[in-house]
């Protein structure tokens, strides 16, 4: 059983890395989108100051509460509110009272700014209590990154395995591997392990070769990272097989496939949060296997979360690969 | 003793309402090679693929070596489509390594390749080879697990007289080896050329099954003689000569020829177009 299993894995890792116009693809495309995107966005900053509120606004000194290109944000949980500011995403974070306490980034530019508007108002009487944090910022693209490489593991699973399963399907190859004794759970498996082994080379060239360029904040354990892109992939491969287990004609696969494909790459966080977003918008981008990969990657990589703290996506990651997986295997016909 | 058996075989294909196989059974002998011919849509291929395991009969059953067929039987058999899809970027070589991991026994490269006749062959892609080498590289794969039933599905369609009459060669080579060949074909000469018995299907059913040589007995009683596109056939030749001497026709060209299988063929399946 091991022994054909392995036969088929070595035989497909072949096939695909002897195609050199895939390969070439695969491991180009997710380099140009993450070098375009961290270009196109490196400008990218908020417009206003941000300054986190722990207690109300209306509690503020009027004056400073009255100065303009300042946003102020009420924040519930003062533990994440400082968080942000060390990653740059507050620019100051202060808790109304007499005296006033504040907090300022010591290495945010935009702190530093805040701070001296803030103590030329009536702010500054009686005089504020003072705390420094310290961090580097969390810019758009150590956010963005998450959502691009999800979304390209999401193309290579869906595409790489669905598509590739139905024209082997129509062209007689699944057929003639039919006549041999090697089972379709053997055969499937294999798909799945070939597949996970390219993505997540693929991932590892990607990410280590962009990082050595655009130089990262990663907050999490990389370890925990390729834990979770890992079990993304799965869940995303399963599904590609799923579509795949009966399908006989390449056109309604492909249009299948990019029926799933478009409102993951969209609805799934690649680009911008869907924080804020209606709840009926939500609830459906969490019936995606991206949107949970790319929320737990995100949360790894930009406020340092462990994996016991998005243990909620991997357990939904891991059921919809369980059950996409046992569906695709038992609806799968080789002819 | 039969290697093979197919018992009162049914398949219908509910959406062109058709039975493509209607109550056929047959036997292999041990060692032989069975030749199963028809016309387009007889039901040749829905039957050969029943015995291969690879779609399940309505109704009936075939039996290995008098039991059902089942695991050990996929184990047993080799299998060459009339147009195998393989992998791509793997080389005829990889390929029979491939397919060899997935049975328990398995012959040697260096075996197949000779048997082959394969050569330089193994290190190239499959999509590179002529029609010849294709069908050759495609026997090898049939035969990787050294099977005791192989199944040759029309393996000589589209190739040239000389491919043929070479690949003719290496499936003698192979009987000769005790192996038992299923052959499905077009081709009446190839059926005659190599096969020990023959059972021409038609809708669903054999309409006649015996030796080639037997069958033409049974079937035909003189020569066909060829005058200028007609074929008249007789038993007395010396008779039909004089009649077409008495209504002046020219025997310049004339040609007469025995009855061979594609006759009986005709004959017994009529010639109509079928598709």
């Amino acid at each position: 059983m091991i022994r054909r299993f392995w036969a088929v894995l070595i035989g497909r890792n072949k096939e695909f890395l002897r195609d050199r116009g895939a390969l070439s693809w695969n491991l180009l495309f997710p380099f140009f989108v993450v070098f375009g995107m961290a270009f196109a966005f490196s400008d990218k900053g908020q417009d206003v100051f941000k300054v986190g509120v722990a207690g109300e606004v209306s509690a503020l000194p009027p004056g400073f509460a009255a100065t303009r290109h300042l946003k102020f944000v009420p924040i519930s949980d003062e533990g994440e509110a400082l968080g942000k500011l060390r990653h740059h995403q507050l620019d100051m974070l202060v808790r109304p009272g007499r005296p006033l306490s504040y907090w300022v980034n010591e290495n945010a530019p935009k702190g530093y700014l805040v701070e001296k508007i803030m103590l030329g108002t009536d702010a500054a009487k009686p005089a504020p209590e003072r705390k420094a944090v310290e961090g580097k910022a969390i810019r758009y693209v150590d956010w963005l990154v998450s959502g691009l490489l999800g979304m390209n593991m999401m193309f290579s699973a869906l595409f790489g395995v669905g598509y590739n399963l139905v024209r082997y399907r129509k062209n007689g190859v699944l057929k003639r591997l039919k006549a041999t004794p090697l089972r379709a759970a053997e055969f499937l498996t294999a798909q799945i392990v070939s597949r996970l082994i390219l993505i997540m080379g693929v991932f590892t060239v990607v990410y280590q070769g962009s990082d050595f360029f655009l130089h990262y904040q990663r907050l999490g354990s990389l370890l925990d990272l390729y834990l979770i892109f890992a079990l993304g992939s799965a869940s995303m491969i399963a599904l590609g097989l799923l579509v795949a287990a009966r399908v006989t004609s390449e056109e309604l696969a492909g249009g299948v496939l990019n029926m799933l494909s478009w409102p993951m790459m969209f609805l799934s966080g690649v680009w911008f949060s869907l924080e804020g977003a209606p709840r009926a918008l939500k609830l459906f981008a969490n019936a995606m296997p991206l949107t949970h990969t790319i929320d737990a990657a995100r949360a790894v990589m930009t406020e340092g979360a462990t994996l016991a703290q998005v243990s909620g996506h991997l357990w939904i990651l891991g059921g919809m690969t369980v059950v996409f997986l046992v569906v695709g295997s038992l609806t799968f016909k080789w002819d | 003793m039969a290697v093979l058996e197919a018992r009162n075989l049914f398949k219908r294909y509910p959406k062109a309402k058709v039975n493509a196989v209607d109550g056929l059974s047959l036997s292999v002998g041990e060692g032989t090679c069975f030749g199963l011919l028809g016309p387009n849509g007889a039901g040749k291929t829905t039957t050969v693929e029943m015995m291969m395991g690879i779609s399940r009969p309505d109704k009936g059953e075939i039996l290995y070596r008098g039991k059902p067929a089942g695991a050990e039987f996929r184990e047993r058999t080799g299998i060459q489509f009339q147009d195998t899809a393989l992998q791509d970027h793997l080389k005829v070589g990889e390929l029979l390594d491939l397919f060899g991991a997935l049975y328990p026994r398995r012959l040697p490269t260096a075996e197949l390749a000779k048997l082959c006749d394969l050569g330089e062959l193994l290190d190239k892609d499959p999509e590179k080879l002529s029609g010849g080498q294709r069908q050759r590289a495609l026997l090898a794969l049939a035969l990787v697990n050294d099977p005791d039933v192989v199944f040759l599905d029309e393996p000589t369609t589209g190739l040239d007289p000389q491919a043929r009459r070479n690949f003719w060669g290496l499936a003698r080579s192979i009987k000769a080896r005790g192996k038992t060949l299923i052959l499905t074909t077009h081709y009446m000469e190839e059926a005659y050329a190599l096969c020990d018995e023959v059972a021409i299907v038609d809708r669903g059913r054999i309409i006649a099954q015996g030796r080639p040589d037997a069958l033409l007995k049974e079937h035909f009683d003189g020569v066909t003689i060829e005058l200028e596109g007609e074929e008249i056939m007789t038993s007395d030749v010396e008779a039909t000569l004089d009649e077409l001497r008495r209504k002046g026709r020219s025997l310049a060209h004339l040609r007469v020829r025995p009855r061979t299988l594609e006759d009986l063929f005709l004959r017994l399946t009529g010639r109509e177009l079928r598709e």
